[in-house]
């Protein structure tokens, strides 16, 4: 026999019933419910495992079908959704990933990878300036500022190169340590998410500009790392491939 | 409100490209209002796109007018940030509960329709209207399992939200035959118990058959009892919007457009009857 509760009761038991199936709740069910609190129950771990099948989908054939399961199902028992959109779910998949493999690194950085192309895929719009807006700018003084979208990781392992093979169907390469431990940028430009692996020094110089210094700094800053001509010959490079890239949104002036 | 009857497909991913390249002959589309309540990107500019071509209907699916604790505010935000860019021809979401503390089960969940979630219902759906600024439609949803001690019939809940909110009805023909079968109750009761003058648009689409209870799955045509169900809705209803739901198994748009025919021969034969 049920007992009527409060909706709020009522709503946190059936909480309780999806995550937990064998949650007892404070009365309000019945045998009667039974299939039906089956079918959400379910229904619950179906639609989240689905959207992490879909949103990390180069992981799940880099880990294998059952695998990939099994770790979802570790996931979804651990991490209960909690933002409006099922698009934000996977946000933390990759940190229980690193759990699951800790002896497989390029599992976790590939599924992190995924995640922030995910992201940038539907990130803030943002111009890119052309390459002819160079010639307009006081070097001397210019601030640069980057496309929202992009964002920076560290990674110790060839998962980038793995992430190419499969996005492009190809037989992806055996995991490996790099020989450093570099950097990936992740951007979206027009409406297609981008990635490059870079050196350490690139990753200094972008968030060096991204925390407002002046372009003249991190010339200095190169000047002071590579010496004179090869610092400012690699600002230059560097410059060059990133309004290449459509990394650049704005040049102000400091 | 103008009322608006036409002849409309829910828009999916794998569409996009027939419904850019030409002009697909359907009066409206509909669209899931949460993939599009993001920051920017391919899916905004498509979806721009998409709506220089067709009036669009905004579909929601987590709004939550049934939560116990209120309305998510960033949703409401996001949601009204898209209706002021699209101009939809409708904005709707569903009869149901889908967040409760900060938990977001992603499902459509079951309200049982008491006195208490009935106040609930319409504070969270005039709370939704002041902040979009236009009247909404709410969805009936298909149930899978029914509350007991409940003071009214799911009709009757809907009745009364429109009564005290002014809100209009998104009916679900679909959702009416699973849930009758479900529960047990007459579908026909429940279109002879629905406020007729504020059904806006129609929801058809088709279900399976699960374990112990029929599932509203959207990956099968529209099957034969929902066609029906159909053609008494109309009769009640008169002249509405209708649209076909598929999620899953999708099919060539032309298949679903020879489904949408079927639904214009049937509102067809319903005017030759009413004149």
């Amino acid at each position: 026999m049920s007992r009527r509760v409060s909706l709020l009761a009522l709503q946190r038991d059936f909480r309780g019933h999806l995550t937990d199936a064998s949650s007892n709740g404070s009365g309000w069910t019945d045998a009667c419910m039974a299939p039906g609190l089956a079918v959400y129950h379910n229904a619950y771990r179906v639609q989240l495992s689905d959207c992490l099948a879909e949103t990390f989908a180069r992981t799940n054939a880099w880990l294998g079908g059952e695998a990939f399961v099994a770790a979802a199902r570790t996931h979804i028992e651990a991490w209960p959704p909690t933002g409006w959109t099922l698009g934000d779910y996977g946000a933390r998949f990759a940190d229980t990933l690193a759990e699951l493999y800790p002896d497989d690194p390029e599992v976790a950085e590939l599924a992190r990878l995924e995640w922030l192309l995910s992201r940038a895929f539907e990130g803030a719009d943002a111009s890119a300036l052309s390459v002819e807006a160079m010639a307009e700018v006081d070097w001397d003084n210019a601030l640069v500022a980057f496309v929202s979208s992009l964002r920076t990781v560290m990674v110790r392992t060839n998962a980038a190169a793995i992430c190419s093979a499969l996005a492009q169907d190809v037989l992806p390469p055996a995991a490996a340590l790099l020989p450093e431990p570099g950097t990936l940028l992740i951007w979206r430009q027009d409406f297609t998410p981008c990635f490059r692996t870079v050196e350490k020094i690139q990753h200094d110089a972008i968030a060096l500009l991204s925390a407002g210094a002046s372009f003249a700094a991190l010339c200095e800053m190169l000047v002071a790392a590579r010496g004179e001509s090869d610092g400012i010959a690699l600002a230059g490079a560097m410059l060059g491939q990133w309004f290449q890239d459509g990394l650049i949104s704005a040049i102000g002036a400091s | 409100m103008t009322s608006f009857h036409g002849f409309g497909l829910g828009l999916r991913t794998v569409h996009y490209p027939d419904f850019l390249e030409r002009q697909v002959p359907v009066d409206f589309v509909e669209v899931i209002s949460e993939n599009f309540m993001i920051d920017g990107g391919r899916p905004l500019d498509i979806l721009d796109r998409i709506r220089q071509r067709y009036p669009v209907a905004l579909h929601g699916v987590s709004m939550s007018i049934g939560s116990a604790d209120g309305l998510d505010l960033e949703h409401l935000g996001r949601l009204k940030r898209l209706v002021d860019r699209i101009d939809p021809l409708f904005v709707s979401d569903h009869l149901c509960w889908t967040r409760i503390e900060g938990f977001n089960s992603h499902d459509l969940l079951p309200l049982p329709y008491t006195a208490e979630a009935l106040d609930v219902v319409c504070a969270n759906v005039a709370q939704a209207q002041d902040a979009l600024g236009r009247t909404m439609l709410i969805e009936n949803p298909s149930s899978y399992l029914a509350f007991a001690d409940a003071d009214m019939t799911e009709w009757e809940f809907l009745a009364e939200l429109c009564g005290r909110t002014g809100c209009e009805l998104l009916l679900d023909v679909n959702n009416i035959f699973v849930s009758a079968t479900n529960h047990g109750f007459d579908a026909l009761e429940y279109l002879g118990g629905i406020p007729a003058d504020r059904v806006r648009q129609i929801h058809l689409a088709g279900h399976s058959q699960g374990k112990a209870l029929l599932i509203d799955t959207h990956d099968t045509p529209v099957p034969t009892s929902v066609w029906s169900l159909y053609a008494a809705a109309l009769a009640r209803i008169g002249p509405v919007a209708t649209m076909i739901e598929r999620d899953d198994a999708i099919p060539p748009p032309a298949d679903l457009l020879a489904e949408l025919d079927m639904a214009r021969a049937i509102d067809a034969a319903r005017e030759c009857l009413a004149a």
